[in-house]
This record gives C-alpha cells, sequence and structure tokens, in this order.
C-alpha cells in the first residue's frame, strides 16, 4: 500500500454527530451517579443509560475512525498529529496519578509526621507516627497489604506483558501477522490475569485483613491509587483487544500502524506506574 | 444614600461626586498617608509585629508607586507625542539585548532589596518561643472557644459568639457603633505579655484574626497551629473570621480585650471563682422546668443558628427539630446525634462542646418546646452513661 | 459572530464533494475550526452574562450593610457560581475561542489538527454548564464554598457539590482535549518556513498555555475526585482523624490553582501582544524575549502555589520559599510589560478601539500585578489574605486584564470574522464606560482590603459602608455597559461598512493576506509564508 503522503492534503474530517452524543453520554453519566451516590430514586438507570449511550458514540466514533485510516485519508502529517496527541494523552495521565502520588507523599511525610508530633500531642494523645496509618481516630487494627505475595506476582505479569508486546510489536514490523497476533493475544492474556490477581487481592483485603477504602489514609490511599491504576489497566485491556481484532482482520501495515503503537505506549505508561505503585505502596 | 441608614459617626463620610472621591483616595495612597477618617491603610498597629508589617506596606506600596509612575510615563509621552494623527512616523527598531538585559537584572535587583525586611519582619511573626499566657481557641460553626492554658486564668473556658441583635441584621432596628463586630464574653489578655494562641478547630476551617495584631492564623480541624502578639496598648481590638467556614461565616467576630495586669488578675480570679461556683453535682436530679429553663439558653447559643429560634430549621439543609422524627424518637437516639453529630454534615458532636448537664438541659428543652410537647426528662447521669457508645 | 461569513462561502466553496449541514445541524456536527470559534465564543459570551448577573447579586447585597436581599447560603452559592462560571465558563473559553478562529489563519493550517474531538472540546463545555446551574435547584443548592472548594467544607454540602464535581472533571476533559489540539495543531502544521521563533505571539502564548493545561488539569481532577470519595465512600484524604489533612486538598488545589491563573493571563498576553504592535505600526519589542518571558512564567507558576496558603500554618521556610518564588514570576512579567512600552516607544500611535483596550489591559493589569507583588510579601500578605485587597487583585488581573485583552481581540479581529467592519463610536464608549466603571467598582475595594474587610461575607460592619457603596455602583455601571459590545457585535455581523482583507494597515500576519471574511475553509493547501508578515 502507497501513500500518496507528502502531496495530499491534510485530513480534515465531515461534520459528525460523535461529539455530541459523547456529551450527552458524559451528562447522563454524571448525572446518573449524582444520583446515585445521594440515594435518589433511578439514578442507576440513568446511569446505565450513560454507559450505553457511551457505547454508542465510541463504536460510531472509533469505527469511523478505522474506516478513515483504512482507507487511506491520513497522510504522514496526520500521523504525526496522533503520535503527538497520544504522547500529550499519556502526559496528561501521567499528571492524573501525579495528584495521587502526590497525596500519599504528603501524608507519609507531612501529614502523619505533624500529626504524631509533639506539638499536636494535645489533641492526638499517644498517636505514633508508624506506616502503614489508619490515622489517630482509628479503631479496629488492619493488617498491611505485603509486597511479596500477589503484587510482586502481578509486577512480574505486567512486566512480562511489556515484553509480549514488543515482540508482537517486532513481528507487526516484520510483517510476522502470526507473531503480532500471539503477541497481543499473550498481552491481553496477561493484563486480564493481572486484573483478576487484583480483584482477589481487593477480597482478601475486604474480608480477612480487614483493610477498607474506609481504613484511614492507608486505606484511601491504597485503594484510590490501586484502583485507579487498575482501571487503566481494564482500559488497557480493551484497547489491546480492539487492536487484536484489527490485527486478526488484517489492518496496519509494517509501515502504518500508529493505532498499535499508540496502545502500546499506553500499556507501557501503565506498566511503568505500576512499577511506582509496587514501590511506593507496597514495599516502602 | 438609600441603603445607609445608620446614624453614627460614619454617615457624614459619604459625599456624592465618585470622581473626585477617586481622585482624592489615589492622591491619598499615592501620598502613602495614613488617614484615618477614609480607612484608607491597614489598621493603626498595636504590637511590634503589627508595626513592622504596617512600614513594610508602606516601602512597598512606594515602590509600586515608583515603578508604576516610572513605566506609565514613558507610555504617556508616547501616547501624547508618537501619535499618528500628529504625524509622528514609526521607527523601525525591534530588538536592542543592552536595555533588555537592563530591565531583567534592575527589577531583580529591587526584589532582592525588599527580600531582605520582607524575610526578618516574617521570621519575628513566626517566633512563638517562650510565652507568658497560652490560650487555645477553637472554631466553631459559628462561634469562637477560647480555653486559657497557663497563667493566672489557667483552666477557665468559655465560649464568643456574636452578640448583634438579629433585629439590626435584618434591618428592624438602628446597627449599632460595633454592629458585627461585637461578643458577648471577649478574649481577655493583659497588656505587655507575650500571648500565645494556639488554634483549632471542631468542624471546618476557621481563621482568628485581629488586624491590629497582624495576627492571622487558620484553624484547621485536627490540627494545633499558633501564633502570638503582645499588644502595647489597652483597649478593645475586632477581627472576624477569615476564611469561609459556612452560612453564618460572616457572623463569628473576634473581639479581644486588652486591660492592664492588675484587671487581668482580677478578672481571672473572678472567672475561676465562677467556675467552681458552676461545678455542678453531676449526679443531681433536675426538674423539668429547671431543665427546659436551662435548654433553652444552651439552644439559643448553640443551636438556634441553624435550626432556628422556631426549632423549624433551614430545610433541606438543616432540618426542622420541631416534629422530628429523632426529636420525637426514643431518647437514645436523639441524645446520641447532639453526643456524636453526625459526620459529614453541620452537625457537630457537641458531646466535646457542652457538659452532660447542657445536653441533658438542651434534649430535654427540644422534646418539651414547640409542638414537641413529650413531656419526657433526661437527667445528666442519662447523658454522661452514653458518652462514648 | 460569523453569521455572514455563512453566506459568504456557501456560493464560493461549494467544491467539497461533501455537503455540509445547514441550520442547527451545522453548529452541532461542525469539523470547522471557524464555527466551533464562533460557538465557544458566544457561549463564553452567554456564561459571562450569567456570572455577571451573579457578581451583580452580591454586589446588590453588599450595597449596605445589613442582610437585604439574599440570604447568607444563597450568597455563599452565587459566590461560588460567580467564580466557577466566570473563570471556567467565560474567560477560559472565550480564549480558546481565539485559539480555534485564529491559530489555524495565523500559522497557515487547513483546520485544527483534530477537527472532530475539537467539537468535542466544545460540546463538552454546555453538559458543565448545566450542572453547575442545575445545582442551585436541588436540595441543598449549589455548593457555598467559595469556588476554592476546601473540604471539610465542602463535605458537608449537598448534592450539589456532587454535580460541581463531575462538571469539573468534564471541564477537565474538554480543556485537555482542546489542549491537545492547539499543541498538535502548533507542532505539527506550520505552514514551511515558519519556524517556532517566527511564529506569532498569541501562538506562543497558547502553546505554553496548553501545556499548562494538560500538566494542571489532571491535578484537579484528582483533587475532586478524592474529595468525592471523602463525601461518599468513606476515605479519609482531607480527614485528621484518619490520618489525612484538609491542608492536603489546599496544595493539591493551588498547584493547579496557581498555573490556572496564567492560563487565564498568557493568551491575554498574546493578544495585546498583536494589538499593541498594530496600531503603534512598529514590530513587537523584544520577540525573543517575549518568548522566553512566557516560558519562564510558564514554567515558574507551578512551584510558587503555595503563596494562596501562607496563614495555613506551613512552616516558616515553606513561606519563605515560596514568597522568593512568587516575586521572581515579577521578572518575566515585567520583560513583557517592558517589550510593550518599548514597542509604542516612538511608534506611529493610533487609538481605535482595540488599542483602547489594550492599553486599558496593560495599565490595569500593572496595578493588579504590583498589588500581587504586595501579597507576594509573606508578612505583609497576613494581613491581606481573605481581604478584600485580594478582591481587588484579582479582579484587576482578570477582568480588567484577561477581559480587557478579549475585548481587544474581539474588536481587532471582529472585521475579519464578520467581513463588516464594527461601529467605531460604540466601540469607543463601550471602552470608556468600562474604564471608568471598572476602576470605580474595584479600586475602592483595596481600602476595603486594608482596613481588614474580609472577602466572602454577605455583611459587614459600618466602617466599611462608604466604600462598598461605590464599589456596587461602579459594579452596576461596568456590568450594563457590557451589554453595549452585544449591540457592537450584532450590528457587525448584520452588515456595516465592508471590511478590507487588512482593515488596520499596521497588522501583520497571515491571518491578514486571506479576505474579509475569512473564507470557510482558508488555508487549504499551506500558504506562502514571508518574512513581511513573520512577527519576530
Ligand atoms: C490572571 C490572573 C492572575 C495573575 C496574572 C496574577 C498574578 C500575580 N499574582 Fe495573583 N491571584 C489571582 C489571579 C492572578 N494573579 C487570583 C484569582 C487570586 C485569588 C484566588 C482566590 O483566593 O480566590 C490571586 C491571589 C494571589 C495571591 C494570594 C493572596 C491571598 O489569598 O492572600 C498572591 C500572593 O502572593 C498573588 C500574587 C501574584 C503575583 C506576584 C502575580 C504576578 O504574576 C504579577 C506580576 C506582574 C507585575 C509585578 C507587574 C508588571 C511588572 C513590572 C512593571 C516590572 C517591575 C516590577 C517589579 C520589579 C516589582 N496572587
Ligand atoms: C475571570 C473571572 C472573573 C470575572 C470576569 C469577574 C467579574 C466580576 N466580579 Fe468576580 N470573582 C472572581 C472572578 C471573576 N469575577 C473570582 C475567582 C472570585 C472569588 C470567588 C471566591 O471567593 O470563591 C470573585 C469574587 C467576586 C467578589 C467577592 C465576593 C466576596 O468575596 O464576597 C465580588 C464582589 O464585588 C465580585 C464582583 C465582580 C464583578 C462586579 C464583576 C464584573 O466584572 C462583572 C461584569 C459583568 C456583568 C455584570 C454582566 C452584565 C450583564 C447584565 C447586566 C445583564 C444580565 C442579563 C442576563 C443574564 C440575561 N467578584
Ligand atoms: C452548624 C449547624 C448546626 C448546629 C449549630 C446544630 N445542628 Fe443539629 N443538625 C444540623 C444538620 C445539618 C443536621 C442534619 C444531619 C443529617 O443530615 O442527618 C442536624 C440534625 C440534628 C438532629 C436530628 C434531626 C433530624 O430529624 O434529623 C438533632 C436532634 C439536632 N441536630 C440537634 C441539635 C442540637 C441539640 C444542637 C445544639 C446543641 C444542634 N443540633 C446544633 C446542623 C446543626
Ligand atoms: Cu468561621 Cu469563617
Ligand atoms: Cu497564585
Amino acid at each position: 500500500m502507497s501513500h500518496p503522503a507528502s502531496t495530499s492534503r491534510y485530513f480534515v474530517p465531515e461534520p459528525s454527530p460523535w461529539p455530541l452524543v459523547g456529551s450527552i453520554a458524559l451528562l447522563l453519566l454524571a448525572s446518573g451517579a449524582v444520583l446515585m451516590m445521594n440515594s435518589i430514586a433511578n439514578g442507576g438507570f440513568v446511569l446505565i443509560g450513560g454507559f450505553a449511550v457511551l457505547a454508542i458514540m465510541l463504536f460510531g466514533w472509533f469505527g469511523r475512525v478505522i474506516g478513515e485510516s483504512e482507507g487511506q485519508r491520513y497522510n504522514l502529517q496526520v500521523d504525526r498529529s496522533f503520535r503527538l496527541a497520544m504522547a500529550w494523552f499519556i502526559f496528561s495521565e501521567v499528571m492524573f496519578f501525579v495528584a495521587f502520588f502526590g497525596a500519599l507523599f504528603y501524608i507519609r511525610v507531612v501529614a502523619i509526621p505533624d500529626l504524631a508530633s509533639p506539638e499536636q500531642a494535645a489533641l492526638w494523645e499517644g498517636f505514633r507516627n508508624v506506616w502503614p496509618s489508619a490515622g489517630p481516630a482509628a479503631k479496629d487494627p488492619f493488617t498491611q497489604m505485603h509486597a511479596w505475595g500477589i503484587p510482586a506476582i502481578n509486577t512480574l505479569l505486567l512486566l512480562s506483558s511489556g515484553v509480549t508486546v514488543t515482540w508482537a510489536h517486532w513481528g507487526l514490523v516484520a510483517n510476522k501477522r502470526q507473531q503480532l497476533i500471539i503477541g497481543l493475544m499473550l498481552t491481553i492474556l496477561l493484563g486480564a490475569l493481572f486484573l483478576t490477581l487484583q480483584v482477589y487481592e481487593y477480597r482478601e483485603a475486604y474480608s480477612h485483613l480487614n483493610l477498607k477504602m474506609t481504613t484511614g489514609v492507608y486505606g484511601s490511599t491504597f485503594f484510590m491509587l490501586t484502583g485507579f491504576h487498575g482501571f487503566h489497566v481494564t482500559l488497557g485491556v480493551t484497547m489491546l483487544t480492539v487492536i487484536l481484532v484489527r490485527a486478526m482482520k488484517g489492518h496496519f501495515t509494517a509501515e502504518r500502524h500508529f493505532a498499535f503503537e499508540g496502545v502500546a505506549w499506553y500499556w507501557h505508561f501503565v506498566d511503568v506506574v505500576w512499577l511506582g505503585l509496587f514501590v511506593v505502596i507496597y514495599w516502602l | 444614600m438609600a441603603g445607609c441608614s445608620y446614624k453614627n459617626g460614619y454617615a457624614n463620610r459619604l459625599r456624592p461626586g465618585f470622581t473626585g472621591l477617586l481622585t482624592a483616595g489615589l492622591l491619598a495612597l499615592l501620598s502613602g498617608a495614613a488617614n484615618a477618617a477614609w480607612e484608607l491603610n491597614l489598621q493603626e498597629p498595636v504590637t511590634a509585629v503589627a508595626r513592622r508589617v504596617y512600614h513594610l506596606h508602606s516601602l512597598l506600596l512606594w515602590v509600586i508607586v515608583v515603578i508604576f509612575i516610572g513605566v506609565f510615563a514613558v507610555v504617556a509621552y508616547s501616547i501624547v507625542v508618537h501619535r499618528k494623527s500628529r504625524g509622528h512616523r514609526a521607527a523601525s527598531f525591534h530588538d536592542n539585548t543592552t536595555v533588555e538585559l537592563a530591565w531583567t537584572i534592575v527589577p531583580t535587583l529591587i526584589l532582592i532589596a525588599i527580600a531582605f525586611p520582607a524575610t526578618s519582619a516574617l521570621v519575628d511573626m513566626r517566633d512563638t518561643s517562650r510565652p507568658d499566657l497560652t490560650i487555645k481557641v477553637t472554631g466553631y460553626q459559628w462561634k469562637w472557644g477560647y480555653e486559657y492554658l497557663t497563667g493566672d486564668a489557667a483552666g477557665v473556658k468559655y465560649m464568643s459568639v456574636l452578640s448583634t441583635p438579629r433585629e439590626q441584621i435584618e434591618n428592624k432596628a438602628p446597627k449599632g457603633e460595633h454592629y458585627l463586630l461585637e461578643v458577648d464574653r471577649p478574649l481577655v489578655v493583659p497588656v505587655g505579655k507575650k500571648v500565645r494562641i494556639l488554634t483549632t478547630a471542631n468542624d471546618v476551617i476557621h481563621n482568628w484574626s485581629v488586624p491590629a495584631f497582624a495576627v492571622k492564623t487558620d484553624a484547621v480541624p485536627g490540627f494545633l497551629r499558633d501564633t502570638w502578639f503582645r499588644a502595647e496598648k489597652e483597649g478593645t481590638y475586632r477581627g472576624q473570621c477569615s476564611e469561609l467556614c459556612g452560612k453564618d461565616h460572616g457572623f463569628m467576630p473576634v473581639v479581644v480585650e486588652v486591660v492592664s495586669e492588675e484587671k487581668y488578675a482580677a478578672w481571672a480570679a473572678e472567672q475561676k471563682q465562677e467556675l467552681a461556683a458552676a461545678a455542678e453535682d453531676p449526679n443531681k436530679v433536675w426538674t423539668l422546668d429547671e431543665l427546659v429553663a436551662r435548654g433553652e439558653k444552651v439552644y439559643t447559643a448553640n443551636c438556634a443558628a441553624c435550626h432556628q429560634a422556631t426549632g423549624a430549621g433551614l430545610p433541606p439543609v438543616f432540618p426542622a427539630l420541631d416534629g422530628s422524627k429523632i426529636a420525637k424518637g426514643p431518647k437514645q437516639g436523639h441524645l446520641g446525634i447532639v453526643i456524636n453529630g453526625k459526620t459529614g454534615t453541620a452537625m457537630a458532636a457537641f458531646g466535646a462542646q457542652l457538659s452532660d448537664t447542657d445536653i441533658a438541659a438542651v434534649v430535654t428543652y427540644e422534646r418539651n418546646a414547640w409542638t414537641n410537647k413529650l413531656g419526657d426528662v433526661i437527667q445528666p447521669a442519662e447523658v454522661k452513661a452514653l458518652r462514648g457508645k | 459572530m460569523q453569521a455572514t461569513s455563512h453566506a459568504g462561502y456557501a456560493g464560493n466553496h461549494d467544491h467539497d464533494s461533501h455537503g455540509h449541514p445547514t441550520g442547527w445541524k451545522r453548529w452541532v456536527t461542525t469539523t470547522n475550526h471557524k464555527d466551533i470559534g464562533t460557538m465557544y465564543l458566544w457561549f463564553s459570551f452567554a456564561m459571562f452574562l450569567v456570572g455577571g448577573a451573579m457578581s451583580l447579586i452580591l454586589r446588590a447585597e453588599l450595597f449596605a450593610p445589613g442582610l437585604q436581599y439574599v440570604s447568607p447560603e444563597f450568597y455563599n452559592q452565587m459566590l461560588t457560581l460567580h467564580a466557577l462560571i466566570m473563570v471556567f465558563g467565560a474567560i477560559m473559553p472565550a480564549f480558546v475561542g481565539f485559539a480555534n478562529w485564529m491559530i489555524p489563519m495565523m500559522i497557515g493550517a487547513s483546520d485544527m489538527a483534530f477537527a472532530r474531538m475539537n467539537n468535542w472540546s466544545f460540546w463538552l463545555l454546555p453538559p458543565a454548564a448545566i450542572l453547575l446551574s442545575a445545582s442551585i435547584f436541588v436540595p441543598g443548592g449549589a455548593p457555598g464554598t467559595g469556588w476554592t472548594l476546601y473540604p471539610p467544607l465542602s463535605i458537608q454540602m449537598g448534592m450539589g457539590m456532587d454535580m460541581a464535581i463531575f462538571a469539573v472533571h468534564i471541564l477537565g476533559m474538554s480543556s485537555i482535549m482542546g489542549s491537545i489540539n492547539i499543541v498538535t495543531t502548533i507542532l505539527n502544521l506550520r505552514t514551511p518556513g515558519m519556524t517556532l521563533m517566527k511564529m506569532p505571539l498569541f501562538c506562543w502564548t497558547w502553546l505554553v498555555t496548553a501545556f499548562l493545561l494538560i500538566a494542571s488539569m489532571p491535578i484537579l481532577a484528582g483533587a475532586v475526585t478524592m474529595l468525592l470519595t471523602d463525601r461518599h465512600f468513606g476515605t479519609s484524604f482531607f480527614s485528621a482523624a484518619g490520618g489525612g489533612d484538609p491542608v492536603l486538598f489546599q496544595h493539591i488545589f493551588w498547584f493547579f490553582g496557581h498555573p490556572e491563573v496564567y492560563i487565564i493571563a498568557l493568551p491575554a498576553f498574546g493578544v495585546v501582544s498583536h494589538v499593541i504592535p498594530a496600531f503603534s505600526r512598529k514590530p513587537l519589542f523584544g520577540y525573543a524575549s517575549m518568548v522566553y518571558a512566557i516560558a519562564a512564567i510558564g514554567l515558574i507558576s507551578f512551584f510558587v502555589w503555595a503563596h494562596h496558603m501562607y496563614v495555613t500554618g506551613i512552616p516558616l521556610t515553606g513561606q519563605l520559599y515560596f514568597m522568593y518564588a512568587t516575586m521572581l514570576i515579577a521578572v518575566p512579567t515585567g520583560v513583557k510589560v517592558f517589550n510593550w512600552v518599548t514597542t509604542m516607544w516612538r511608534g506611529s500611535l493610533s487609538f481605535e478601539t482595540p488599542m483602547l483596550f489594550a492599553l486599558g489591559f496593560l495599565v490595569l493589569f500593572t496595578i493588579g500585578g504590583l498589588t500581587g507583588l504586595v501579597l507576594a510579601m509573606t508578612a505583609v500578605d497576613i494581613q491581606l489574605q481573605d481581604t478584600y485587597y485580594v478582591v481587588a487583585h484579582f479582579h484587576y488581573v482578570m477582568v480588567a486584564g484577561a477581559l480587557f485583552s478579549a475585548y481587544a481581540g474581539l474588536y481587532f479581529w471582529l472585521p475579519k470574522w464578520t467581513g463588516h467592519m464594527y461601529n467605531e463610536g460604540l466601540g469607543k464608549l463601550h471602552f470608556w464606560l468600562s474604564m471608568i466603571f471598572f476602576n470605580i467598582a474595584f479600586f475602592p475595594q483595596h481600602f476595603l482590603g486594608l482596613a481588614g474587610m474580609p472577602r466572602r461575607i454577605p455583611d459587614y460592619a459600618q466602617q466599611f459602608a462608604d466604600f462598598n457603596v461605590i464599589s456596587s455602583i461602579g459594579a452596576f455601571g461596568f456590568g450594563f455597559s457590557q451589554l453595549l459590545v452585544l449591540v457592537v457585535v450584532i450590528q457587525a455581523v448584520k452588515g456595516g461598512a465592508k471590511a478590507p482583507s487588512r482593515p488596520w494597515d499596521g497588522a501583520h500576519g497571515l491571518e491578514w493576506t486571506v479576505p474579509s471574511p475569512a473564507p470557510y475553509h482558508t488555508f487549504e493547501d499551506p500558504p506562502v509564508f514571508n518574512q513581511a508578515e513573520a512577527h519576530g
């Protein structure tokens, strides 16, 4: 397939209803969530409606993009745009995690030591500066999540999935479609395994370790960071699945496969964040 | 001036002619003069720290005014002389490394020069060591709690609530001289002593502030912060809560009375006596009438801000107690919410603020006031038994 | 602001194979940067009126001591919504509107890099606006926390708070997508020969602004997410009893919030950097140092956040560090001010409405910046924090800064957008009324703040009465003067003197090489870029 790259015009899509549909979906999702959180009737239905509209939008919109891509309407300049955009998007995601990592850092380095300092003893007598901590008003004890069980296995899983996705990429570049597809499948499998173990870990935490969202700041930061990361893994697995389906349909060429690369970057990003989590949440 | 129905010294300050006013204001500001009647500057300082801040501000004002005049003198010259309508032809220069370096370096030097006085004033402000007297200040929605930790009055503890009558706020009565800046019981401190203030809060963040002392410190729930002052002049000094804390944020003033050492000692002795006299026999059995009478006072001071004197509340945020399921339900539930509050709402745990007797009284009152004529009596001993559950 | 150019393109540009929808469908489905820019601008103006009407409620209540018209709860709700709507609904979308209209034209691109996503960035705004304004009507009302949403007060709020939180999430998505689009467009779609250092300054300011947005909006999203879980899922990020800290929220909020104020200021700088040279008939002085200053401001703005938190009890060393860092920002900002002044020096000045607004910006922004410097001094700020001095400071930089600059840009580019000259007399009247009433409204607030009047209160002690009367009168005068601009714009859309392709003889840039109104599709093939239209 040849691309009349530098000569063709920059692709400007025709008018599209999908953005508006997406906005409606988000309005429904937000309203539904607000209603549910405040225990008002029918919130659940609104929320489900929002998800449905969102799904329609995603299918419609991405279908369109895939069609445009396969119809060779993207020249090299468009390809460069995609790369730039993906890089900036990942940067914004990094900053999202920075907020939560920053909170954890602040709590461990500033808040807990401060609460346990002699100056605050008049308010919180006997509170000591140890981590993990559920705060000075904590009542029932809990057990911390240890690094060298499931979390270590999960680290291995994610690291190897980084390898498999790269292996798949080599396959794509070398035009070995078999290797591409198997590599992707392995990556998805490893991701799914990771998620399964995480669900198991959460159940363990709730049922045996008395470690919950409500377990002071340790519970708060633990579930917020790992949960937000788990959500990203889920997104990543979904995107990998889309790429797998497209690969099986014969999409992508050895030279032009931004969609694959974008997802691979995203997957590596999720991977790197996990390493950070592993070190600061489980290990230290 | 339709809105200025009050009669006091300020009324004659407003004269028509806003341009004149603005020019006057500008001139006064430019000359750096403190024209007290116009309140154009910081309040008159009564501590050494406040005086330093005052002078630091004056210095800064001069610096920025000079910079402003310098920059806009050039602009004004251009506007007048380099006009197209006067036939001025545009030059075409667009770079000059020397001047560009100059106007990077010169401002930097100015800033470095300012940084010295700014730093030393701040270091002074934060030095809370070796106080003569320590007082803990707790912010509540919407009143201040004072507790003397050391000194003559150690152990004295009371609430300080806005004393401006409702009618004045609702424009049904002429406003008094210290409208919104007056309380039932001010903080009393001796003149010339280093007073260390420890702040904290019970519900949301408040801020304890007295401009004349250059004191302003957040009261953060769950944390203690500190600040200090050494007032040099006897008198009454007023400030306001300076962190948005909900509905009545504008109605929780700070009033500090600075008195001579003798007066302070006398005041402290009196307070301690009252404290001893007020110490109640926890096992005393109260009658319904006694409890309701006392409860009404407690209610007005602590609960009426939200639940209103009529018990009608301000639904949907502040529920009515008149006819409320909880207030007419079992005693335990009613006592429970008053003692422990409800997290995530404005309903605070009053167990920490009120004595057993006060809680017994206020709950008895609520169960017998308005249409809640339940007729039951709650004794302090029952409150004690429920605490910590 | 584009209705006539609609007619303009309809005949000439139907060579597109696909027919464009017309009527409401055109606006809802459009992928055209000019349509989207127009929608942004109208939306922002509508929000400005709504947020302005709210500020008039505040000013009416503050006209005299005592409670007049609204309850304290409602006052707090109006205060919160006024700020959120003005910042996120009015000023930011206004400059995104400018970016949409102008950046592709300035750099010779056919459209934005992602034209469809661009449409979504816009259409995310109405749901957010709906959530925010609907919160007034739900049980408990809108959040009454101030725009800073500090816990634990925000934990106490009713469901209106949740709506505001989700509105912030959606606004964040919109800003991030919009910014990614702008960065990509600027980095990838410049016409051949336009190097970064030859690019119009407005594009530079937006490049840095977009970076600030991409880096700081997710931080805000993270902060409000933690607020949400503290409210509903029992986490204790911001509660000491659980080991958290309410001040943590403030750190995160201001880590976003301070860059946010430069997100508002930088594009304003960009607009002014086009207007002043045009009406001085002289190239912008110190292009390169302008670029470095923008970059420096962007960078430093991430390291000064705690100057909003001097009284929260952060350690002395922290206060000192943040004081020095904050003072440092005055240097690059000063460079910009001096560059503008020198651009005018020995120029050939004329004073059409855009130039008047740019000069108004210059004077009043400098006042606001200089009072910012006063606030930066921790010891002084401890006296002024949470008083009307701060309110005066930020309205000088945001209303007389950002808003005046937006007006300068509006009058500057209106001929290009509509194809007609606006009514110069009305424009000048709009400027003078705005300039006079703005100062009547906000200058006295400095005195109020110095005398110790706290902000965010619905009622005040009597010694503050006089200046509040003046301020309220000024606010109403200023507010109603803003309706003039509506008249001017509608007139220009409807008709008026035909605008030439370069209505301002001193203006340079690719946008002035195309006819007025600008054709629906401007540069389908990259235009030739030569030194005559270059900025640097
Ligand atoms: C457009 C928005 C904008 C801009 C550009 C600025 C610019 C600045 N701001 Fe402002 N600020 C706000 C919006 C903005 N601010 C808002 C919204 C708040 C309140 C938020 C809230 O609490 O709700 C606030 C609050 C605020 C505070 C906290 C006050 C408090 O709550 O106690 C401080 C303190 O340091 C501060 C400082 C500064 C400084 C130093 C600058 C500097 O960038 C200014 C630099 C400019 C100049 C200095 C003038 C030009 C320079 C020269 C002519 C050169 C020569 C000068 C010297 C050598 C001095 N600002
Ligand atoms: C860019 C942002 C921006 C803008 C443009 C403005 C514009 C204005 N602001 Fe505001 N303001 C903020 C950002 C902004 N503000 C912020 C961040 C706060 C802090 C909030 C907090 O503490 O949390 C604040 C707080 C604030 C206060 C402090 C309240 C308090 O602390 O208690 C006041 C009081 O005077 C005020 C006044 C005004 C006025 C008079 C205008 C005027 O410029 C507005 C002029 C415009 C109009 C008046 C509209 C005109 C329209 C009509 C007259 C017709 C109406 C018709 C219809 C709706 C159809 N603002
Ligand atoms: C700062 C505001 C505030 C103050 C002061 C306050 N309350 Fe409340 N109160 C509330 C709120 C808000 C609720 C609703 C809590 C909820 O959502 O369940 C409440 C609920 C209650 C209820 C339960 C009513 C019901 O039917 O749900 C009782 C009883 C009560 N308060 C008693 C008191 C007493 C007694 C005092 C004073 C000693 C007091 N309150 C002071 C805000 C306040
Ligand atoms: Cu207490 Cu404001
Ligand atoms: Cu700031």
